[in-house]
């Protein structure tokens, strides 16, 4: 197998600032009917604004052809196969664009009055109910508007908890395989964060039950974790916590692998949010807009963040009467035109659809991982769920390492997995197929990735000083960081 | 099953590879007492056609700004979106990426919110800007945990006239963290953050005073004023903006003192959406860059010396630093940067400034025909920019469903956040209004 990317016709482009010529104009905007009002007359000059220095000054037909331009130089889900381990990078429906984008969806104002409002509000109304039954959970707010966000949300209603009953607690417990969210959000809502190891790949109930006590107010974990593994003691530890008062917060960035086969609200945990641009397949966006709901027990509902949605008769409305929420964590509602995505997706698969979704998830991982097995150092050599996790040990006696590797892939035409994550597993390779890749994909990635573990023993430097295909070569990070320049100034 | 491409044939094979029997082989790794026995009780799949005519039936069970003459904003403005926006953000290269991990190919999303960084750095007079925040209100509320990182004090005083779900996340945000807030009550006539206000109750554990300009009874601020005292004590300035497009008119507060700028860049071409996914905005000086949260996309050269574009300062952030980051924030809210950028570009200077001016002078039409009305006036007589408080004799609530009626979203009666501004109601007017529209509004309200 040769690489098959080639350079293409890839043009470059110059900053949108520096093609800006004085006085060209782009859109052209309707004259006033109502006339002119002069500013001076009402703002004091002081207040007022002569110029924009440096803003662009641009044609119509150029601030396509850059942007269309820039596109160009972007690796999408649609460019390719995107294994990008823990973040679910599965195809996002054209259609759910085209629903997300209906005038009933994108042009209605959060402060109408209900009344305007019932179609947002129903369908926000039964995406929480299908979250519910999806999680076996109690009660879903879908205000969060990422990941990290609904994180956010849990702990601080964790600690709102305890704070009413006048208990407040200063710890949580977060495995060393969890993503840095965890205790970046745990730190925020003012905890401090206690680490434990991973025994065989999982968390035993032993290392819990050390560290464990009344201080501890929740145990933050993953489940399938970042290694992919599912974490089969999950009930003992839950009890555990319990037994202490503590609570269990799962971290559902993982959920990909559990729709329809298993509920985590039937393993005992109390708080978990879902990302619904990882398993209900909103567009990634570049680095957002995502949507972190979350879902709780009947013992935090009370916390939850205001306002929240409620049926009454056949109407729908916002209730914000909730003396124990948290309050708010963002203006209005939720990143609602993602949870339109999201809604039509479930729509879409129904039951049977989710299930299927999550299995083929599965199986398509561990074919990948079956497959690669011998070429590259397998973590943890155990059935896995939606994803696994190699790393360059074999590799490295070359001198080739993780980042090499994720660069000479990009020459195949594959974006990289993700890389040195989890920090547990030195020089991690951490690949996610999701299950909307056909097998024909899995075995040409294959082929490349054992094409790359040979390239390493044979010509490390072609690995080495990948990528060769691209626009441009690998790039100066240290440079970037050490001497910021992060405007243009002309 | 959509989206979902197996055949039978793939899924025998590959089964074979794994050495399982069945695929509910792999999920032996589940507990029996764990594994779900029934199915999911949830709706039976739709088919694509079946999908879109359910769900533009539930679309059409809400009216829209376009069926409506709407004068509501209050933080989320009705605005014209060019059709190269969308268009542009449709590009499936552009909304398939996640963030930028691998820069080789990522260029376009880098590039593109390195202009968008420049592009807030310009409009707002600040130094440095980051990628995006999720929206205005929790970008506010990073702002004021920033503003206690740089200078170790914990007290917070919050102006009255900060749009009031903004001031709720913030105290949602530091309820954890010894929360220490102070509310500066708006001077009643101007409507104003006043700093004699905010002189009586700063001392010198006060870390930051965070204004909105202009505010959200529609005033604008004096940020110098505000400045120059709270800088005498040490303190930080935050603005935040929930207009942007104001900015096309009002000097950069960064000119004027501000020493953070957030806000809300909704205006700059994303929908109304009921209220997300929005664009929190966050830009500051570069002597606090280390402090600042969210990704940064930052200039450098690749091996050849050819231009570039990286995600950079990663030690700020949480997948390094874990619980020592300055945030927690991973995804953020890049196609909405994107659009913003786009947006703002399709404008350009030229036409960014002349929208502003067109905003002023619809909203001030609007202001002065209401001012004319007998049992109507003006609340504050502060300047204003696109929006404004007008008080009625009594409780606006009769009028307000009866202009409805006539399909008149009349603005936001302001009773359910200011209990003693019962009689009040906030308006807006964008370029989106007709005079048609206001002089129908206009008209309608002169029938109290």
């Amino acid at each position: 197998m040769k690489p098959n990317g080639t350079k293409g016709l890839n043009m470059n482009e110059s900053l949108i600032f520096e093609k800006s010529s004085k006085m060209r104009k782009g859109i052209s905007l309707p004259l006033s009917d109502v006339g002119d009002s002069i500013p001076e007359n009402t703002i004091p000059k002081e207040f007022l604004r002569q110029d924009i220095s440096g803003f662009p000054e641009v044609s119509e037909i150029e601030t396509v052809r850059h942007f269309t331009r820039l596109s160009q130089w972007n690796f999408g889900v649609d460019s390719g196969f995107y294994p990008l381990g823990s973040c679910t990078m599965k195809y996002n429906p054209k259609i759910n664009e085209d629903i997300a984008r209906l005038p009933g969806f994108s042009k209605i104002h959060a402060y109408q009055p209900d009344e305007l409002n019932q179609g947002a509000l129903q369908l926000m109304y039964e995406l929480e109910g299908f979250l519910c039954e999806i999680s076996g959970m109690d009660a879903v707010t879908l205000q969060p508007a990422a990941g990290a966000h609904g994180e956010l949300c849990g702990m601080f209603m964790i600690a709102a908890y305890f704070k009413e009953k006048g208990k407040p607690r200063n710890k949580v417990i977060i495995p060393d395989t969890a993503h840095g969210t965890n205790p970046a959000s745990s730190h925020l809502a003012g905890f401090s964060v206690v680490s434990i190891e991973e025994g065989k790949g999982t968390i035993t109930p032993e290392a819990v039950a050390k560290v464990m006590d009344e201080d501890t107010a929740a145990l933050m974990l993953t489940n399938p974790n970042t290694l992919g593994l599912f974490e089969k003691n999950i009930n003992e530890i839950a009890a555990i916590v319990h037994k202490k008062g503590g609570f269990i917060y799962c971290d559902g960035a993982n959920l990909n692998a559990l729709m329809g086969l298993a509920k985590l609200g039937d393993m005992g945990v109390d708080v978990i949010q879902f990302n619904l641009h990882k398993t209900f397949s909103t567009p990634h966006g570049g680095g957002g807009p995502g949507s972190g709901p979350v879902g709780v027990k009947k013992v935090l509902e009370p916390y939850l963040p205001k306002p929240r949605i409620i049926k009454k008769g056949r109407r729908f409305a916002l209730d914000y009467n909730r003396t124990k929420s948290i309050g708010r964590l963002r203006a209005f509602y939720g990143n609602f035109a993602i949870l339109v995505r999201a809604y039509s997706y479930i729509r879409a698969m129904g039951h049977d659809g989710l299930k299927k979704a999550s299995e083929m998830a599965v199986l398509n991982a561990n074919y990948i991982k079956e497959k690669l097995k011998g070429h590259y150092h397998l973590a943890y050599d155990q059935v896995c769920m939606h994803e696994s996790v190699f790393s360059d040990k074999l590799q490295s006696k070359n001198d080739v390492h993780t980042l090499d590797i994720a660069k000479r892939l990009i020459d195949y035409g594959f974006h990289p997995p993700t890389i040195y994550f989890p920090l547990i597993v030195p020089g991690a390779i951490m690949i996610e197929p999701t299950e909307t890749e056909t097998k024909e994909t899995l075995d040409r990635f294959i082929e490349a990735m054992i094409n790359i573990a040979k390239e390493a023993d044979e010509n490390p430097d072609l690995v080495k000083n990948a990528p060769h295909n691209t626009r441009l070569g690998r790039l100066d990070e240290v440079t970037a960081a050490r001497n910021p320049v992060l405007r243009w100034k002309g | 099953m959509p989206y979902i491409p197996h055949t039978e044939k793939d899924i025998q094979e590959m089964l074979h590879v794994v050495g399982a029997a069945s695929v509910k082989d792999l999920f032996k790794v589940i507990p029996d007492n764990l594994s779900l026995k029934q199915t999911l009780s949830l709706p039976a799949a739709l088919s694509e056609q079946e999908l879109i005519q359910e769900l533009t039936n539930i679309g059409r069970k809400n009216a829209t700004v376009d069926e409506y003459i709407s004068f509501l904003g209050a933080g989320a403005y009705h605005h014209y979106i060019p059709s190269i926006v969308n268009h542009l953000i449709s590009r499936s290269e552009f909304y398939t990426a996640y963030t930028p991990y691998q820069p080789e190919i990522s260029q376009g999303t880098l590039q593109a919110i390195f202009e968008y960084q420049t592009l807030i750095c310009q409009l707002t007079g600040m130094e440095a800007a980051n990628g995006s925040m999720y929206e205005g209100a929790s970008a506010t509320a990073e702002a004021v945990l920033m503003a206690r990182r740089i200078n170790n004090r914990s007290k917070v005083l919050l102006s009255s006239s900060l749009h009031p779900e903004y001031r709720e996340v913030v105290n949602t945000y530091l309820s954890s963290n010894g929360s220490d807030i102070k509310e500066i009550f708006y001077c009643t006539e101007t409507g104003r953050t006043l700093p004699e206000a905010i002189e009586k109750v700063m001392d010198n554990n006060t870390s930051c005073v965070v204004i909105q300009h202009p505010n959200f009874f529609g005033s604008i601020e004096d940020i110098k004023a505000i400045s120059e005292l709270a800088h005498k004590n040490n303190s930080i300035v935050i603005v935040a903006v929930t207009e942007p497009i104001s900015l096309g008119l009002l000097k950069p507060p960064g000119e004027m003192g501000a020493d953070i700028v957030v806000g809300e860049g909704q205006s700059f071409g994303n929908n109304l959406n009921f209220g997300g996914p929005y664009l929190g905005f966050f830009a500051t000086r570069e002597k606090y860059l280390r402090q600042m949260p969210g990704r940064l996309v930052g200039e450098t050269v690749d091996k050849n010396g050819n231009r570039g574009y990286v995600l950079t300062m990663a030690t700020r952030e949480q997948h390094i630093r874990r619980e020592k980051a300055t945030s927690n924030i991973c995804t953020n809210e890049g196609l909405c940067a994107l659009a913003a950028a786009i947006y703002l570009t399709s404008l350009g200077k030229h036409g960014f400034m002349e929208l502003a001016r067109l905003n002023l002078s619809k909203a001030h039409y609007l202001k002065k025909g209401l001012a004319n009305i007998k049992g109507i006036k003006t609340a504050f007589n502060a300047p204003t920019f696109n929006e404004f408080v007008i008080e009625l004799e009594k409780e606006p609530d009769t009028i307000v469903k009866a202009l409805l009626k006539k399909g008149i979203i009349t603005g936001l009666p302001l009773k359910r956040f200011y209990s003693e501004l019962s009689r009040h109601i906030l308006i807006c007017a964008t370029e989106m209004n007709t005079k048609k529209d206001i002089d129908a509004l206009i008209e309608g309200l002169s029938h109290i």
